[in-house]
Parts: structure tokens; C-alpha cells; sequence
């Protein structure tokens, strides 16, 4: 699955940091039908999280509203240097993960 | 008195669809899914900014900016957005935790509208006050039963 990340590489403590997140995924809604009438499955990614050095700072429930292609834009203060985990999870169960590095001065 | 018990004793005097950004009552389907999120806890205008261009030719994505007005310190922060859109087949749209540590309330995605409407989000501030704000958008081309 293709995941896009943009986080800062450097940041200074106390920092705000602009974190964007996207996922390649159709959120099929469950309620289109195809050309014969029948109802294509739900197929929706229903949740997302960032955890900072294992430490959640920003979690999402994602509902079918969420056009495909779930794009995400949110914020988290530089604390330390270490690693952004970013975790997208299936209504099956199934996870995405992604990770970035940061180096806090 | 805690906090829980003052929410509580509030929650019967004030009805929540008497509340309205706009001065119009909330749609009652809205109003049904913040009463099973929130009880009837009140909801203040204000605070909450939506944003949405005017006019958004394609209903499958349309660029949605949620910011709230919060310092986001220990004592004054944004625990929880909800976003809602009055004319989709759900109202929900998406829930979002952000905390102290997001340094600043705001959060942008792109969303599905089904039709031509206002959406609401809702902002749960640590204290458990609510704070509501709405922008209205023209869909010319819906998603098509989203």
C-alpha cells in the first residue's frame, strides 16, 4: 500500500510540527452498487494513529465519509529526537504501518 | 461538586437543540448523534472554525479545515473533534483525539458530501465543555450515494 509522509527531518524543542499523512485506499462506502446492481462491499480503513517514541499524539476514526485516498494534516510539538510511527488499521484487523525518523536539537 | 456531577446537574436544564451557531436549531439527526456521543451536555458556539471552499465542484473530495481557538496548554486544550455532515447517508465524518502535546488545534483532511450542506464539527475541550462551529459548502457534482 502506498504511504506518503512528510515530517520534518530536524526540528528544535518545543517546536510545532506540521505532520502530513496520506494512504492509497479506496474507502469503498458499502453503499455503491456496480453495473449490474450489486452492492459493492464496504471497504473502509476506520482508524489512524501517530505515536511519537510510542507515545500516541494523534488518533483518527475514520468513517466512509472520508474521501479515498485518506489525506490527513494535524500537529505535534518536537519533544525528543526518535521515531514517528504512523499506523492505519483496517475494519478487518488488518494494519498499515509507516515510520519516520526525527532528530530534535 | 466534581465536574461530572456539575455536568450532570446542567445537563437538565439545557436542551441541546435549542443551541445553534446560526440561530437556527441544529438538524435533529445531528443533534441525535451528539446526544449518544456527548449525553446532553451543552454545546457553545464559537471557538470552532470550518473550513470549505464555497463551492466544491467534486462532492468526493472536498478539502475540509477544522481549527479551534484553544492555547492548547495543561489547562486549556482540545481533547476530541468530531466532524458532521447534516445531508450525508451517515452523519459522521471523522473523530479526531488531538491533546495537549498537539500544540495546535487544527486538523485538515478531504471528505464526501453527498449533497449540497453545512458541515458541523464539534470540539471537546479538556474540561468536557463543547464548542461548535459550521461552514456550508454547493456540491455541483455529489458523490454519488457517497
Amino acid at each position: 500500500m502506498t504511504i506518503r509522509i512528510a515530517v520534518p527531518e530536524k526540528a528544535r524543542a518545543g517546536e510545532i510540527l506540521e505532520i502530513k499523512a496520506l494512504i492509497r485506499h479506496q474507502m469503498e462506502t458499502g453503499f455503491r452498487r456496480d453495473a449490474y446492481g450489486r452492492t459493492i462491499p464496504r471497504d473502509i480503513l476506520k482508524e489512524f494513529e501517530c505515536l511519537y517514541n510510542g507515545t500516541r499524539v494523534f488518533h483518527a476514526e475514520l468513517f466512509p465519509a472520508v474521501a479515498a485516498n485518506p489525506f490527513l494534516t494535524f500537529y505535534t510539538r518536537a519533544t525528543e529526537s526518535g521515531t514517528l510511527v504512523f499506523r492505519w488499521t483496517h475494519e478487518s484487523g488488518q494494519v498499515s504501518t509507516h515510520s519516520a525518523n526525527i532528530e530534535v536539537l | 461538586m466534581n465536574r461530572r456531577q456539575l455536568l450532570q446537574g446542567m445537563a437538565g436544564t439545557l436542551v441541546l437543540g435549542v443551541w445553534s451557531p446560526s440561530g437556527q436549531a441544529l438538524p435533529a439527526r445531528l443533534a441525535k448523534v451528539i446526544q449518544s456521543l456527548y449525553g446532553d451536555r451543552p454545546v457553545q458556539p464559537g471557538r470552532v472554525e470550518v473550513q470549505m471552499p464555497k463551492l466544491s465542484e467534486n462532492g468526493h473530495s472536498v478539502p475540509m479545515t477544522v481549527e479551534v481557538d484553544s492555547r492548547m496548554t495543561e489547562d486549556d486544550h482540545v481533547a476530541r473533534i468530531t466532524v458532521l455532515a447534516e445531508a450525508n447517508p451517515l452523519p459522521e465524518v471523522a473523530r479526531f483525539e488531538l491533546g495537549q502535546r498537539a500544540g495546535r488545534a487544527r486538523v485538515e483532511t478531504r471528505i464526501r458530501l453527498a449533497d449540497s450542506q453545512r458541515v458541523y464539527a464539534l470540539a471537546e475541550m479538556q474540561d468536557g465543555s463543547l464548542f461548535a462551529g459550521h461552514a456550508f459548502t454547493l456540491v455541483t457534482l455529489a458523490a454519488c450515494v457517497l
